[in-house]
């Protein structure tokens, strides 16, 4: 199949393609994956300060029921395939933006299926906190809200930018999926190029630039990361 | 004043009920420096967090200046705890706030605003003799600098009363020695009560005026430091007062009966008791350790002596006939 890889059409096929479509895919793909993890940490970041502060010896316990139906919709969403979970998510994407095709509607399912894989990484980064700080806090007369807002979260912040990475190079993953269901980007020329025209040089190019793509977040999220973290020395 | 009123705490776990303090009743007076010794799993810990209630305690009372905590609602409580301030081993310091910033931060819990909250906390950086490191993090900080910022950060809110939680445990002696300066001068200056807990009898005997040895979640002995360690009377206040054990297994019980002595002043501690029961009685007393320590401005001194049985009479006349000196038979097995 990739016998004529580089033949002369091929290589003028790209060339057009590179002209014509993939500015404005990688466009699309950036701002999909930026927007979606805007969402999915809007809802996922107060859902993982739940799992956390809410347990029993938490700073502001639940009751027992709520944290455990809050546990088994996380863990559904999550066990659910993305390619069924976008189809799934049909009527919602249609009650939100108001259809179910384009590049604006694959931003629902990908909310959908990030915001409870954000709210894990959220709860592995809160847990990572020494419990001592929290019981100073404690001792200063902190309420729960300020020991949430004051205290868990800032102090996690480093470690919180560096799984909002892990989800960012997720979710750019997944939005190349919804090439299948009419979202645009990369994903969506690799798929329409590769799949249904056998077209495997434009492909390449196509997946060349999604990894590309998460090489350059994951690098600027690891430095962020480093560079706000105030335990590490001489800086 | 703290006092403690039949304060029991019993922890439910997974291997049945931890009784971890059993019917403690401390009365702490104002402006004191108070230290709780006890060896590891004595209970100290749990003790000091029945103060500000981080423990609530299974039964009995806990009245600091008058207010009951244990029956305070959240709300009160945390007003209450802007008085009784902590300081811990391991600092708990917030890493991502700079010196100051972590000195403001229970001024921002109680509401003060950021410019004059910033200007005290750069006032007590200054107390604790680090005015430059406002702009510093935690980390760049050594231990020793780390717990002056957690001392300026427990007096932002003006506390009556401060706690300090094995709060030199991490530090090596010298650091050590300067963390409980600075707390003594606290105390002094601002005559606010301090709380001491510690597996250390160097800390309590270099700033404590009361003393608690807390022994498996009990108080067995109270009272001055002077008292306490010069004639400890529980075997749990022995242990740390004549740690190591050595003095009972020396000799032969069968032949010889022991005697502790305490000396209570420098005149007695320079009589050459030893020598005189030798010369004056023809005793021949074993000498099976000896030890003088300072203990607020005064020399103590207290010495084991095996005696031969027979000869055990005359020489407990003897001893006591000389003043200034507390004599007791050591029985065996009880240091």
């Amino acid at each position: 199949m990739y016998s004529n890889l580089f033949s002369p059409e091929s290589i003028e096929e790209l060339t057009a393609a590179l002209q014509t479509q993939f500015l404005p895919a990688i466009w699309e793909t950036f701002y999909v994956t930026l927007l979606s993890t805007a969402f999915a940490i809007v809802i996922g970041l107060p859902l993982g300060v739940l799992l956390v502060a809410g347990e029993r010896d938490g700073v502001l316990p639940l009751p027992r029921w709520l944290m455990r139906v809050l546990n088994v919709l996380i863990n559904l969403l999550r066990s659910i395939p993305f390619l069924i979970l976008m189809i799934m998510v049909f009527p919602l994407s249609r009650l939100i933006i108001g259809t179910t095709v384009g590049t604006k509607a694959t931003i629902v399912p990908l909310v959908v299926a990030a915001f409870p894989f954000v709210a894990r990484l959220v709860e592995s980064s809160l847990r990572e906190l020494d419990p001592n700080i929290i019981e100073a806090a404690q001792s200063m007369g902190a309420t729960p809200m300020q020991i949430i807002c004051k205290v868990m979260i800032p102090e996690s912040v480093p470690s919180l930018l560096q799984n909002f990475t892990i989800a960012l190079t997720t979710i750019l993953g997944y939005s190349a999926m919804s090439g299948i269901i009419g979202g645009g980007g990369l994903g969506k020329i690799a798929i329409d190029y590769g799949y249904y025209r056998y077209k495997y040089l434009v492909m390449y190019a196509a997946v060349i630039l999604l990894i590309l793509l998460v090489q350059l977040f994951q690098s600027v999220g690891t430095k962020l990361a480093a560079k706000c973290d105030k335990r590490l020395k001489n800086r | 004043m703290i006092e403690l009123k039949h304060v029991s705490k019993v922890f439910e776990t997974a291997g049945g009920r931890v009784e971890a303090l059993k019917d403690i009743s401390l009365t702490i007076p104002d402006g004191d420096v108070y230290g709780i010794i006890g060896m590891s799993g004595a209970g100290k810990s749990t003790l000091v967090r029945c103060i500000n209630m981080l423990e609530r305690p299974t039964s009995g009372e806990v009245i600091v200046n008058g207010n009951r905590l244990d029956t305070m609602s959240p709300a009160q409580l945390r007003a209450a705890r802007r008085d009784i301030t902590m300081i811990f081993q391991r600092f708990n310091l917030l890493m991502q706030r700079n010196c100051l910033d972590n000195v403001c931060f229970p001024m921002e819990l109680a509401g003060v605003s950021r410019r004059e909250a910033a200007s005290r906390a750069q006032e007590l950086l200054e107390t604790v003799g680090l005015p430059d490191k406002a702009k510093a993090y935690p980390a760049q900080l050594s231990g020793g600098q780390q717990q002056r910022v957690a001392i300026a950060r427990a007096l932002a809110t003006n506390p009556k009363v401060l706690l300090c939680d094995e709060a030199t445990s991490a530090l090596d002696p010298k650091t050590t020695r300067q963390i409980l300066e600075l707390i003594g001068d606290i105390n002094r200056k601002l005559g606010i009560t301090v709380v001491i807990i510690t597996h250390q009898m160097s800390v309590v005997k270099s700033v404590c005026n009361h003393v608690a040895i807390l022994d498996d979640g009990e108080v067995v002995e109270d009272g001055l430091v002077s008292t306490v360690f010069s004639a400890p009377k529980s075997a749990a206040a022995r242990h740390l007062v004549f740690p190591g054990g050595a003095d009972v297994t020396v000799s032969d019980p069968a032949q010889e009966r022991r005697i502790r002595l305490i000396f209570r002043s420098a005149k007695t501690t320079s009589i050459p008791l030893v020598a005189r029961l030798a010369t004056e009685e023809n005793i021949a007393a074993n000498v099976i350790s000896a030890s003088t320590q300072k203990l607020s401005e005064e020399i103590y001194g207290s010495m084991l002596l095996g005696v031969p049985a027979a000869q055990f009479d005359r020489a407990w006349e003897f001893l006591n006939g000389i003043e200034n000196l507390q004599v007791e038979e050591a029985s065996v097995g009880v240091q």
